[in-house]
């Protein structure tokens, strides 16, 4: 009754919605998450398919994004149960690594390290959407269609400072739109390092939500890598908040997606908190990658400091939007925002925003951004010491990549991010 | 060290020469021998660093007259890289910030690029560590140098030193100093300048651009050419730096343009 009805919402607000593959395989309703599942669905049987008239979408290659939802849904159940070609570093990890892949729990078989436990239904249900609600991305397009198809949650519970590093490995399907959510509580003075790793496939779609409540005194360092492929593409929002004197470190990557979209939400709540913040795009071929990213200081003396890099080459596209939101309790907050941008070819696109919503009086924000070429100086310098032109440029993207490959947490060395991020620029 | 028998290094005749379409070089000739220093001196504007960049071929100067022979092969229809390649090296006056790249490998490819052109083996990542660390006594330079990104950070002293270790490394047969002597406090002034000393051959020739006097006191140049107006004013030995650090350069250009009063 409910899938009749939405089919009839669809139909009058956005035929592509209705007749997507994704739509029509969604299953109804149903379990612990059906609540979360029909908002969603509500959501989005009000507000139809994105437009170029919505701010946040007005880049945005929309043709791109509806084609992902011609790809059906895959349940996250058993009868999915086919795991292959997930290419795992071969190379020794001295953390603890978790791969979610479409129709696997996990946590099977599985010994949660000391310092890990894992959230029970109960205490899922008491927290799941809190970040989101803090955040204020409830509203937001990305995240209604995470809650229209999120059919298993997994939830930790991170408590002690000397813990290993966890990497969490998330898994597409080729031909299939998959799903993945994450909640994660980091408590108070924990100090921890995650990585996570998005792999797409060919013709895949991954649509991941993750929520972490980072406690008072606690430090994480977060690496995010979403490593594409042809024709995939994934679309992630990673909502943080930081309690009081807590430190949030985090360092991503995106490439080879030929639509990816990434949407940090962070709000340090009660100030005295920092935040640094490393991004970098790679576009080729005809890619479209996207980095947003919007901070609030709910609190005075937060700091943040951000610096957002992205290669253009071919005919792709790199969008950047950075929001940086001080209100009036926020007084004596620190800020600073730098977008730095290379379009190495005629044919590419960067489009970078800065946005500053600044109320509070005693503050200091700063931010600038740059699109350019590989400077000339630089590369003659390079040429003068009978380097090659050749050589010189792979020296020059190799070190404007090193300033945020270096920053991701340890684990990301042992997926060789540098030398694939340079394959064919 | 004069040797008129010794091997015709560099030779440049009527050079002229521009940037963004103003003519800088108005008719430069110089030859410069096997074993040679040769000091160019000047006002800020007289063309000096112009000459520079034009020797190492910097895509921004236009050479639009004249030529430069550079072991009797024209070295204008060269790619800076090339140039670089056959043993021209230009100590830059404002060495550039390459920031994550580390100095560590960008001068093993560059050193290996030169050894290539020598039809030397090239040096893989632990033999260049073993060459570079002897180079790094030569400048008194603390090993932590290579950790970090190319000039990333380094002060003005520092920047030139590594100008010298690149020198040191490649070995070049004609080496251009621009300014190395500009950042420099006596001390460091005093090992750059032992580097320099260490690095000149016989076989070799050394241009050394500079406003002073008190880097020859470290360094002796067989020739000091006074540049003014694009060209070379006057050619003297060095006690025409002497002169220059006495009197300026006034009564020079005073003189040379004289003739054309009415």
């Amino acid at each position: 009754m409910v899938r009749r009805r939405i089919c009839i919402a669809f139909k009058a607000v956005s035929m592509s919605f209705h007749d997507s593959k994704w739509f029509n395989s969604l299953p109804t309703p149903k379990g612990d998450l059906e609540k979360i599942q029909r908002r969603g669905r509500e959501y989005l049987d009000l507000i139809g398919m994105p437009k170029k008239s919505d701010e946040a979408w007005r880049f945005t290659d929309l043709s791109r994004l509806s084609s992902l939802f011609n790809l059906p849904f895959l349940l996250n159940n058993p009868t999915n149960k086919i795991r292959k070609n997930i290419p795992l570093p071969s190379s020794k990890f001295e953390g603890f690594q978790l791969v979610i892949s479409p129709g696997f729990d996990p946590l099977e078989s599985v010994d949660l390290p000391d310092g890990f436990t894992q959230l029970s239904t109960a205490e899922l249900d008491g927290i799941l959407g809190r970040t989101i609600d803090k955040c204020s991305c409830n509203d937001e397009w990305l995240v209604a269609v995470n809650n229209s198809c999120t059919y298993r949650v997994l939830g930790l519970r991170i408590n002690g400072d000397n813990l290993p590093p966890l990497e969490l490995v998330l898994d597409s399907r080729e031909d299939a739109f998959v799903a993945t959510r994450i909640v994660l509580i980091v408590e108070s003075k924990t100090k921890f390092d995650l990585f996570q790793v998005l792999l797409g496939k060919n013709n895949s779609a991954h649509s991941h939500l993750l929520e972490m409540h980072i406690g008072s005194d606690a430090c994480v360092n977060h690496g995010w890598l979403a490593r594409g492929t042809k024709e995939s593409g994934y679309f992630a929002t990673l909502a943080i908040e930081q309690d009081i004197r807590s430190q949030y470190a985090f360092s991503s990557v995106q490439e080879g997606w030929s639509f990816g979209r990434l949407e940090q939400k962070i709000v340090q709540e009660s100030g005295y908190a920092s935040t640094a913040l490393r991004g970098l795009q790679v576009s080729k071929g005809k890619e479209q990658i996207v980095n947003n990213s919007t901070i609030r200081f709910d609190g005075p003396e937060g700091v943040l400091d951000q610096l957002q890099k992205a290669i253009a080459v071919d005919y792709s596209h790199s969008i950047f939007n950075g929001s940086i939101e001080v209100p009036r309790i926020a007084q004596r907050t620190s800020a600073s925002q730098l977008s730095r941008n290379l379009l190495l070819s005629k044919h590419a696109r960067i489009d970078t925003k800065p946005q500053l919503k600044i109320v509070a009086d005693d503050v200091k924000c700063t931010h600038g951004a740059t699109v350019s070429q590989l400077q000339e100086e630089q590369v003659f310098y390079m040429l003068s010491r009978g380097i090659s032109h050749e050589d010189a440029m792979r020296l020059l993207l190799k070190g404007y990549c090193e300033e945020i490959v270096r920053t991701l947490p340890v684990s990301g060395s042992r997926w060789g991010v540098l030398s694939n991020l340079l394959e064919g620029v | 060290m004069i040797n008129p028998d010794a091997e015709l290094i560099l030779e440049i005749s009527d050079l002229h020469a521009s940037v963004d379409d103003q003519p800088i070089l108005k008719g430069v000739d110089l030859k410069i021998h096997a074993g040679e220093i040769h000091a160019v001196m000047g006002r800020n504007g007289s063309g000096k660093s112009t000459l520079s960049k034009v020797l190492a071929g910097h895509p921004s100067y236009k050479v639009s007259k004249g030529k430069v022979l550079f072991r009797g092969e024209d070295l204008l229809v060269l790619e800076p890289e090339v140039r670089a390649r056959i043993g021209v090296f230009l100590g830059f006056q404002y060495p550039v910030e390459i920031p994550g790249v580390s100095n560590l490998e960008f001068l093993r490819v560059s050193t290996n690029s030169r050894r290539k052109q020598l039809e030397v083996e090239e040096l893989d990542p632990f033999a260049f560590e073993e060459l570079v660390r002897s180079r790094l006594n030569l400048l008194q330079m603390d090993p932590i140098f290579l950790e970090r990104s190319v000039n990333e950070g380094f002060s003005g002293g520092e920047k030139k030193r590594n100008e010298i270790l690149q020198m040191a490394l490649l070995e070049p047969i004609f080496s251009i100093l621009d300014e190395t002597d500009s950042g420099l406090d006596i001390d460091a002034l005093r090992i750059v300048a032992a580097g320099v000393n260490e690095l000149s051959k016989k076989e070799t020739a050394i241009l050394l651009i500079t406003h002073y006097q008190r880097l020859l006191n470290e360094i002796t140049p067989d020739y000091v050419h006074v540049m003014g107006f694009g060209k070379i004013l006057r050619t003297g030995g060095s006690e025409l730096a002497l002169e220059l650090e006495k009197s300026g350069y006034e009564w020079l250009e005073e003189e040379s343009v004289s003739p054309l009063r009415p």
